[in-house]
Formats: structure tokens, C-alpha cells, sequence
């Protein structure tokens, strides 16, 4: 399935200055129940947004009306744990198309790539800055530009560069997706997989 | 290789340090690792400053992470490519209890259904509920000889990693990736870093394998080993059982890593041989002899390697909430300024299992024993929590679910005799899956409550909303089954043997 093409996002940005957020937090297991791929959004996060009676847990920043935006940033090691691509899935319907952190975990990163929302990895230093910048005005806005492979705080103007492999930048700059790719050479493939016994 | 290296001179040194990274060049490209040797087998294309085309031999698939994946093959009017290298179970969302029955849970149900549908519709074998070869996804592979040495396996599971245990390369994937290898038997990922990890020595009596992977992962961090591939090498994982190596690779997604795996020997070829999936007769000696290639090369090169005593590992028990969390079970729990990242996540870690630094660990009291999952859910776990809990009884306080990793394990248990000895000690066997390992399906763990479970993860709520997990042995595991509180299982086995 295609997705939407990523150019550059210029938003205000929702904090959560926890580190190793593994992707049960992200989405409960209880909730990878749909066969089809809809409605995650609402229960991104449920145990930490939500008590067990549904009534939203105030101080959870997904309930603190003063944050918002269409990036999400978290601490080190963010989306670790399991695979499931609900997790990347919970955060594109809620709204995200990009998070940012020192440090994915490699499967979440995949994941989020794979579906059109921007994995955007910065120095533990410039992850501090972003906090900061929040915290002092939640209005704070950051720009990533896909082209440019930046991110920038554009109150104070400061920058980072971050990476990205060029076939991947690519597929977000156009909204590609790999299944694309893959089909276009499947002869190659099946050509491979003569050699390849089972 | 000796060098001598001559200070008094700059630029001696200089041309010296140059020699040397032609050395490791020219060594990368002459020697590989067994990671490298299966990998580089399998790329269909390479793409410059981009992933390879990764050619997957072997795709396990289950009820809740291929879905969605089938309905993108429907989209685009495709079926699967190749049927024969795909194999389903159910095991995620199943009951534990009367299997027999209608599934309860109708979002449970309707899954299953899905995947009844989807591989009847796609002609891939389907073990659902009931049948013969149903089980835990990981635990099957290799009971029918569908996990080979040498092999790329993928499923839509993080534990896919059990699978490096044969010297497959073996690793989970999300659902999009799912699809792919659906409709054209490939993922598109670049090559990952190589990471040996050497424990040389003996192991002391009451250790594990998973005591050795809780170990590992307590020294290098939950995200210690992100971006490598693990080769686990050395004395201990050469002595250890086919099931303790797939313990151990099983739980290499929770220092990070991609994933692990352990070179194929005799242990690994008489473990597979004759089960259904694995080659026969000429096919099987050209097989042999490939995998016999199926090592490191003395000289090839990790980007990192790591090595670990076997004498300094104890029986561990985690105290956190992340598999990281980890100490020797007589140890106390660290205090904030000791751990590497930040207090502020350490603390609320504790706060959630309310546990305070330098509690002992021993002695504190629980309420559910899980033993199970694909992490410690085969035989042999079984056998060990019999060896401590036999001519013993469960305590009061401790609610047991015993569930076994697949129905072949679940025979075992009763040909062996060992449901005797579990009954006779008031513990029930539960029907197989995955169970209270991530809480899926009824088996959840109440909020609050204590839990110490062979499984995998012990992340809040992962055991259900608001549990407890103390991650452990199956000999720990037993040892607090019958004591109803955190003890030492080597205190039981001593009794034992006077």
C-alpha cells in the first residue's frame, strides 16, 4: 500500500521524556485484535493515557491539552520490544508522521519507515534541546525537512543533520513502498529462488 | 599475528597502523562469518546506499500479525508466491482451556477464522486449535524440521530469533514486511553488524541457558546490542542442549539485536534429522555438506565482540520492567546512580513494581508462576520444574499456569510422566500457546499482583494490565511455585540430592 509522501513538517511536538518506551506501551497486546488496519490511534498508549475504567489519566501528556503537533519525541530506545507494526501504526492514526529520539529500537524503526511516518534519530544533546525547548513554550515548533535531512528548532534556529539510507529517503520523498519495488523485480526473484531449494 | 611497532619514529607507526587495516580488509573480504556466509547467500540485489533484497527460505505465520497483510495481497489481486516455503498456526490469541470449544473471544475468533481463510485461500498448511502440529510458532518450526541450518526464516514475531539456535538466520518482521515476503518471498533490509558473544568456562549447578541470556542482557542493556547480529559462541552454547540454545537466541531481541544464532554441529543435525520438513536421503547429504561450511572463519572480523566467564553467572531473576533489569537472584536491587540511562525511568520502573533500590530479592512474596512461551515453554523447561517441585506441594498462595509450548510437548509431558508429578503436586497443564506471555487471550495477570514467569518480557502490563513480572528460569520459576515466594532453587536442589 502506498503512503502518504513526506516532503518537509513544520509542527509543534508532543513530549515524552521516558527511555526504553517499548512498543507494548505504544499498543497492549489486548489490542492487536482487528484484521484490519484501522482505529489504533485510540488506544496509543492506552494503559499510561487511560485507567482501567476509560476515564483519561490527566497528567499523561496525550491528555494535557497544551501539547500537540504531528511529532512525537521520545526518550532513548524508543519502540523496543515486540514487532508488531501496530505499534508504528497506533502512532500514524493518532495524527504523528514523525518521531524523534536518540535511539530506536531497529525493528520500530523498519516498521514506522515502512508505513510513512519519519523515524528521526538526533544526538542525545540535541533530543535535550528539543525537551527543553517545549518545556519552556509547548507552542515550540521543530521543521524536518526529508530533503535536507534536518531537523531545527526554529525558535532558537538551531539544527541537526540526521540519516537516512538513500532508497528509503527516496521511498518517503515519493510515497513508495517496497511491495513496489519487490513486484517490479520479481522475475529476478523467482529466477533466485530456482537455485534456492526449499 | 605478531607485529612489532617501532615508537621512535612517526611515521614508522603511521605505516604500521595502515598495514594493519589493510590486514582487516583484506581479512573481511577472504574470511566471513557465519552470519555473512548466510546472508550473502541469500541476497537477490543489492542496493547501493540501500537495503538488500533479502531472499527469505522459510515464513512462519500467525493469527494476529497477517491479517492485515493477506487483505494487502487482496488489494492488489495477488496470491502468495510461494505456499510450500509458508507455514501457519494459531497460537497468540488462543485459550489455554477447552480448545475444544467454540473460541469465547469473538475479535480472537474472528483472527483465527481470518487465518483458516486466508490459508485455505492461499494453500498454505494451516495448524489451527486442535490440530496435531498446532503449538507455539517458534516452538514448532523446529519440532517439524521447518527451522534449517543455513536458512533465512522470518515471521511476524520479534521471537523469531528462537530459530539462530540451528545457525538459521531467523528474525521478525511488522506486518508490511509480512506481506512482502507473502507476495514475492523477499524483504528489502540492510545488512546488519556482527556481534560475537563468547561465554568460555562451566556453568555452576542451578544455571540455565536462560539464566545465561538474562545474564547477557543485564550487561549489555536492552538496547546494548541494536543493530547487530549476535553469534553466540564458547564453550557454554557448545555444551548446551538444541532447546537451551533456542532459549538463549530467543531472547536476543531484548538486548536490541536483530537477532542470534549458534553454529550447526552434531547436536543440531541429529536434532533435525527425519523430522518432516528437513531434506531426505541425497537431498540430506548435499545438505550436510553445505551446512558443515556453516562456521565462522578463524580470521574473519566482528564489528564487535564481547566475552563473558561462565563462573560469574547466577540464577537471575529481573526486578524492572525491562528485560535489562536483571541481577543474580541473592543480589539486591541496584540503586539509581549504579545504573546506566536515566534515574528518572529507573524509578518509575521501580514505582511500578513497587520495589525499592537495595531490596534483597530473595524472600519476596508472589502470586502467579507462569511457566511457558516460547522462551521456556519445550520439554526440557517441564522436566526442570518437575526436578524441584516433584515430592513437593504447590504453595497456597501461588496460582500456577503451566502451559506447554506445543501439543508434541504436551505429550511428552504425559509419556514421561511428569503431568503425574505435577499433579500430585497440585499443578494443572494447560493446553498449548502463548498464553500469559503477553496476555492475549484470558490468561492475564491482575493488576498488582506478583508474577514470576519463564517468558520473555516483563514490560508494564505485559502480563496484563497493571501485572507484575519477576522474569526467570523454569527452575526459579518452580522453586517460587512451592514456596510461594522468591527463593533460591539451588537451596531445593541440595535437599534433594542428601
Amino acid at each position: 500500500m502506498a503512503y502518504d509522501k513526506f516532503n518537509t513538517l513544520r509542527s509543534s511536538a508532543v513530549p515524552l521524556p521516558i527511555e526504553n518506551v517499548d512498543t507494548d506501551q505504544i499498543i497492549p497486546a489486548r489490542f492487536l485484535k482487528a484484521t484490519e488496519r484501522k482505529g489504533f490511534g485510540d488506544n496509543l498508549f492506552r494503559d499510561w493515557r487511560y485507567h482501567p475504567d476509560n476515564t483519561p489519566k490527566e497528567h499523561f501528556v496525550l491528555n494535557n491539552p497544551i501539547y500537540s503537533g504531528k511529532i512525537l519525541v521520545g526518550g532513548k530506545n524508543f519502540g523496543s520490544g515486540s514487532s508488531r507494526e501496530h505499534a508504528a501504526w497506533a502512532v500514524y492514526d493518532y495524527g504523528f508522521r514523525c518521531v524523534v529520539s536518540s535511539f530506536f529500537a531497529d525493528i520500530f524503526r523498519n516498521n514506522c519507515l515502512n508505513i510513512g511516518v519519519l523515524p528521526v534519530q538526533v544526538s542525545a544533546e540535541f533530543l535535550d534541546k528539543i525537551f527543553k525547548a517545549i518545556e519552556s513554550n509547548p507552542d515550540s515548533e521543530l521543521e524536518i525537512s526529508l530533503p535536507e535531512q534536518t531537523i531545527t528548532i526554529l525558535e532558537t534556529g538551531e539544527s541537526e543533520g540526521f540519516a537516512i539510507n538513500d532508497y528509503k529517503k527516496e521511498n518517503m520523498l515519493n510515497g513508495f513502498d517496497d511491495i513496489d519495488y519487490l513486484l517490479n523485480i520479481k522475475k529476478g526473484i523467482q529466477e533466485f529462488a530456482q537455485d534456492t531449494p526449499l | 599475528m605478531n607485529i612489532v611497532i617501532f615508537v621512535a619514529n612517526r611515521k614508522q607507526v603511521f605505516f604500521i597502523i595502515l598495514n594493519l587495516q589493510a590486514y582487516n580488509l583484506l581479512n573481511r573480504t577472504m574470511s566471513k562469518t557465519l552470519f555473512d556466509k548466510v546472508w550473502d547467500a541469500h541476497v537477490v540485489q543489492h542496493i547501493e546506499n540501500g537495503p538488500d533484497v533479502l531472499f527469505i527460505d522459510r515464513h512462519l505465520v500467525h493469527e494476529v500479525t497477517s491479517p492485515v497483510a493477506f487483505l494487502g495481497l487482496k488489494n492488489r489481486g495477488i496470491k502468495v508466491l510461494y505456499p510450500e516455503r509458508t507455514f501457519a498456526t494459531a497460537d497468540h490469541n488462543t485459550p489455554t482451556r477447552n480448545q475444544h470449544l467454540p473460541v469465547k473471544d469473538k475479535l480472537s475468533a474472528n483472527q483465527l477464522k481470518a487465518l483458516e481463510e486466508n490459508s485455505k485461500a492461499h494453500n498454505i498448511p494451516y495448524w489451527g486449535l486442535g490440530h496435531e502440529k498446532n503449538g507455539i510458532v517458534h516452538v514448532i518450526g523446529p519440532e517439524n524440521g521447518i527451522t534449517l541450518p543455513g536458512a533465512t526464516i522470518v515471521c511476524g514475531d520479534s521471537h523469531t530469533s528462537t530459530h539462530g539456535a540451528f545457525g538459521a538466520i531467523a528474525f521478525g518482521i511488522g506486518t508490511s514486511e509480512v506481506e512482502m515476503v507473502l507476495s514475492t518471498q523477499c524483504i528489502m533490509q540492510p545488512k546488519a553488524k556482527s556481534l560475537r558473544i563468547n561465554v568460555n568456562g562451566n556453568l555452576s549447578i542451578g544455571v540455565t541457558p536462560k539464566d545465561v541470556a538474562l545474564f547477557i542482557i543485564s550487561k549489555l542493556t536492552t538496547s546494548g546490542a541494536t543493530g547487530y547480529f549476535v553469534e553466540y559462541a564458547g564453550d557454554v552454547f557448545r555444551n548446551m542442549s538444541m532447546e537451551g540454545r533456542m532459549t538463549v537466541c530467543n531472547l536476543s531481541i531484548e538486548m536490541g539485536a536483530r537477532g542470534g544464532m549458534i553454529a550447526p554441529d552434531e547436536k543440531t543435525y541429529e536434532y533435525i534429522k527425519g523430522r518432516e520438513y528437513t531434506p531426505k536421503g541425497d537431498a540430506w547429504e548435499k545438505a550436510m555438506e553445505y551446512w558443515q561450511t556453516l562456521h565462522t572463519d578463524e580470521d574473519a572480523v566482528f564489528d564487535k565482540e564481547i566475552s563473558f566467564d561462565a563462573s560469574e553467572i547466577e540464577p537471575m531473576i529481573t526486578y524492572g520492567t525491562n528485560p535489562g533489569m536483571g541481577i543474580g537472584i541473592q543480589n539486591g536491587i541496584p540503586q539509581a546512580e549504579a545504573v546506566e540511562g536515566g534515574a528518572a525511568t529507573y524509578k518509575k520502573s521501580l514505582q511500578y513494581m513497587a520495589f525499592n533500590e537495595g531490596d534483597a530479592m530473595i524472600g519476596k512474596p508472589i502470586d502467579f508462576v507462569f511457566l511457558g512461551s516460547c522462551t521456556n515453554g519445550r520439554i526440557e523447561d517441564f522436566r526442570a520444574f518437575a526436578s524441584i517441585i516433584k515430592g513437593r506441594k504447590k504453595a497456597d498462595n501461588v496460582t500456577a499456569w503451566l502451559v506447554p509450548g506445543s501439543h508434541r510437548v504436551e505429550e511428552a509431558i504425559k509419556e514421561e510422566g511428569i503431568l503425574d508429578i505435577l499433579n500430585q503436586a497440585g499443578f494443572e497443564l494447560r493446553e498449548p500457546g502463548c498464553s500469559a506471555c503477553l496476555a492475549m487471550n484470558d490468561d492475564k495477570i491482575p493488576a498488582g499482583k506478583y508474577a514470576v514467569s519463564t517468558s520473555n518480557r516483563n514490560f508494564e502490563g505485559r502480563q496484563g494490565p497493571g501485572s507484575r513480572t519477576l522474569l526467570a528460569s523454569p527452575l526459579v520459576a518452580a522453586a517460587a511455585a512451592v514456596t510461594g515466594k522468591v527463593t533460591d532453587p539451588r537451596e531445593l536442589m541440595e535437599l534433594q540430592t542428601v
